[in-house]
């Protein structure tokens, strides 16, 4: 079969297992795995680019999408009143002279003969500057965490939440994933392949342990809720006459319409993203600059006596490829508008966006994306399947058995077991997935 | 007195807990550098083979409870250890067969190993909950303290108390223990030497007629012995929870990098700098303060470097230092 009909076929049938399960289930539900699939399949074109393109191999894509749901918080929420007159510049001070710290200490580096002088010198730097850091960080948080605890408590935000400026906050999350990518590809690039895995999964556990932790930032486990949206809000559709009056036309009740409206224009927002993305990621693919980025990854010692700094080259990729997922971050954030850092799981936010690449054909963008509708169209759906499965399984066994219970009780983590496997079964027997790269 | 009282306060506080969580993370990183030195990648399943080690014996525990077996003063896992351990040896071969030597054969990147491992990961991780649940769980029993803080006090007549816990005792006597035969082995016997010899140079092992199934069985062997011993001693110690195994990885990596990769006495060596560092860093220093400086510079606040919940930064740090200025470790691990 010709490639490309066999690949529109591909995304033909995860079309139709999204329709199907809007016909048998709810279009509600439908719609929400559609928008998830698109931001998912963003991801996957992030990782992609590290990945597919470059063979890097990152396992702290959770740090990075949570670090783009932070922007949404920054972005849209407003600031807390009083918060920066109570606190904000002695945190923002704090946080310059912790900087400036660190650039004090290499740039001493730099200047100083290696010796016991330089070790002396540099620890002596980072202690007091630490001390200095924390006097003027500690107050500083105390004050805005003291500020109305129950509903504030943080500095909040810009405050920008009208319309589709709201989307602005896509692209600084993308921001903030980039300048996490830069501090540690600067650090584990070049060295061993390993080493970057270890170093992006303790980024990202820390990035998580930051959000859970820091309260002035965006109020930590106790959760920011109600971010702006960039969609119209269902109560005000509802009360629109025009737009109930449209709704009973094509036969809907005033309440599904609107929330099927607002899923809906989130779709068409995110599809836009996801196109510009696609389309920027296909042409740089197809650039010199993709043929030099999947020439490192086939032969980086080849690349290097063509004269290519394939460390550079590697930090550049890492960079854009971890922009991405912030940006799909941001709207995942958007779309739930609210940020909860306690549900941020390694399993949930790398793990899968991993299957997601793998399964659909690492180094291929389509694949990507094909891969991110189709393995988060299963993860939805692997637990009823499960419960069912589990259900017939033990239709057997006495009704009030433990062992019943325990089966149907356990089938929720049937997920994490089945993710596995489909990793290791296309690894082993399609290792260049659905739609392989050509 | 005071300074006496500094001192125990140090001990109770830091010392005791950090020798105690040191051992573990050592025989968690001697794990992963020996699948690192044979293998000749990064497991990123060990976290998971430890829960599944320490699962086996939980449940094997249980039943020995329920049957009314126990140690005495000691804790019934110990008697439920060996069990644990040959389920383990038996997950980790079935995986090895099943798994990763396919890739072995095509002799395929260590990254794409590294992949498989996660898939591997998840795959154990799914099992353990399956079979034990996502919580909490309690299995030790015994007597809970060697020396508790009260008697201690009463004896010395000291203002603070010295605890020590029985899982603590056992966790260094055990990790004494499975570290001198580790090395006995493996400096000692013709296969341990093997092993060495095939982690040093492949080829060259291949020519003197070592069989590398053999060499990769009994690694997977003992790894799966010490992964178990340590998951059940962190058990014992903390509580057995599936997912805070998972997040022990990046303290038991740190610990091996930082020792320097396949260099058994590296990641021992690595476990007690991280752990040391991860319990100082994160140690509210008043108490130990008042006791030391003049009472005019006591300090008022808590003298805590970093909130306990940045524990996984201090591992992370240290992680990133070495990989900045060494890395190939402190002793000298393999770069390739």
């Amino acid at each position: 079969m010709n490639p490309a009909v066999k690949n529109t076929l591909l995304f033909a049938i995860v079309g139709a297992m999204i329709l199907y399960s809007g016909f048998t289930q709810s279009w509600n539900t439908a719609l929400l795995i559609l928008n998830m699939g698109l931001i998912s399949a963003i991801m996957a074109l992030g990782v992609n680019l590290q990945w597919g393109f470059a063979g890097l191999f990152n396992v702290g894509i959770m740090g990075f999408v949570a670090l783009g749901g932070l922007a949404a918080v920054l972005v849209g929420m407003p600031a807390t009143p009083g918060a920066f007159a109570a606190g904000g510049w002695n945190i923002a001070g704090a946080l310059l002279f912790g900087v400036a710290t660190i650039v004090a200490v290499v740039l001493t580096r730099r200047a100083m003969a290696q010796g016991w002088a330089r070790g002396t010198v540099t620890l002596a730097l980072l202690i007091a500057g630490f001390f200095f850091y924390r006097a003027l960080f500690d107050p500083g948080v105390e004050a805005v965490e003291a500020i109305n605890p129950a509903g504030t408590g943080y500095l909040g935000g810009l405050g920008i939440d009208r319309g589709l400026w709201v989307a602005l906050a896509w692209p600084v999350g993308g921001l903030f994933a980039a300048g996490a990518a830069w501090v540690i590809g600067r650090t584990a690039l070049g060295l061993r392949s390993d080493y970057l895995a270890i170093a992006t999964l303790g980024i990202a556990e820390i990035i998580i342990a930051v959000l859970k932790n820091e309260d002035w930032l965006a109020r930590g486990v106790k959760n920011v809720v109600g971010l702006p949206r960039p969609t119209p809000y269902e109560i005000d559709l509802q009360n629109d006459p025009g737009f109930v009056e449209n709704a009973a036309l094509y036969g809907f009740d005033p309440v599904t319409a609107s929330t099927l409206f607002v899923k809906l224009a989130y779709a068409g927002l995110f599809t836009v993203v996801l196109v510009i993305l696609l389309i920027l990621a296909q042409r740089a693919l197809n650039s010199p600059w993709g043929r030099m980025m999947r020439a490192i990854r086939d032969n980086e010692v080849a690349a290097e006596a063509m004269g290519k700094d394939v460390t550079a080259r590697h930090l550049q990729i890492f960079v854009l490829g971890s922009a991405v997922c912030g940006i799909a971050g941001a709207m995942m954030t958007t779309l739930d508008s609210q940020l909860t850092p306690g549900t941020y799981q390694p399993l949930r936010f790398t793990f899968l966006v991993w299957v997601m690449v793998i399964v659909g054909g690492s180094g291929n963008n389509f694949g990507s994306v094909l891969g991110g509708f189709l393995i988060w169209f299963l993860w939805v759906q692997v637990e009823p399947m499960g419960l069912w499965l589990m259900e017939l399984i033990t239709a057997g066994m006495a009704e009030g058995s433990a062992l019943r219970a325990h089966l149907i009780e356990s089938a929720a983590h049937m997920r994490l077991f089945t993710m596995g496997l489909v990793l290791l079964l296309v690894l082993r027997f399609s290792p260049r997935g659905l739609i392989p790269e050509r | 007195m005071d300074f006496l009282n500094a001192i125990i306060a140090l001990s109770n506080f830091v010392l005791v807990p950090a020798i105690a969580y040191g051992s573990q993370l050592a025989l968690g990183a001697l794990g992963v550098t020996l699948i690192y030195g044979i293998l000749r990648f990064s497991n990123f399943a060990h976290g998971d083979t430890m829960a599944f080690g320490a699962m086996v014996t939980v449940l094997v525990t249980w039943l020995f409870q329920s049957w009314g077996i126990s140690l005495g003063p000691l804790p019934t896992a110990l008697l439920a250890l060996p069990f644990g351990i040959l389920g383990c040896m038996a997950l980790l071969l079935a995986t090895d067969r099943v798994v990763y030597r396919f890739y072995r054969e095509q002799k395929a990147k260590p990254v794409i190993l590294v992949i498989v491992s996660l898939g591997v990961t998840f795959i154990m991780n799914g099992i353990v909950r399956f079979i034990i649940g996502p919580d909490d769980q309690r299995f030790s029993d015994g007597e809970r303290f060697i020396v508790s803080a009260r008697t201690f006090r009463e004896m010395t007549g000291l203002r603070e108390g010295l605890a020590i816990k029985t899982t603590q005792g056992i966790t260094v006597i055990t990790a004494v223990i499975v570290v001198a035969l580790l090395f006995w082995f493996l400096n000692r016997t013709r296969t341990g030497k093997s092993m060495r010899a095939y982690s040093d140079n492949e080829d060259l092992a291949l020519l003197s007629g070592i069989n590398p199934e053999r060499v990769v069985m009994i690694t997977w062997l003992i790894v799966a012995g010490l992964a178990t011993i340590a998951g059940v001693l962190y058990g014992l110690d903390k509580s057995f929870k599936p997912f805070t195994y998972f997040q022990l990885l990046l303290p038991i990596f740190a610990s091996a990098i930082v020792g320097g990769l396949g260099n058994p006495i590296g990641a021992i060596a690595g476990g007690f700098v991280i752990a040391f560092s991860e319990v100082t860093v994160t140690y509210a220093w008043k108490k130990v303060a008042t006791y030391v400086l003049p009472e005019s510079m006591a300090p008022d606040t808590l003298v805590q470097l970093l909130s306990t919940d940045y524990k996984l930064a201090v591992s992370f740090g240290i992680l990133l230092i070495v990989l900045l200025f060494k890395p190939t470790g402190l002793f000298r691990g393999k770069s390739v």
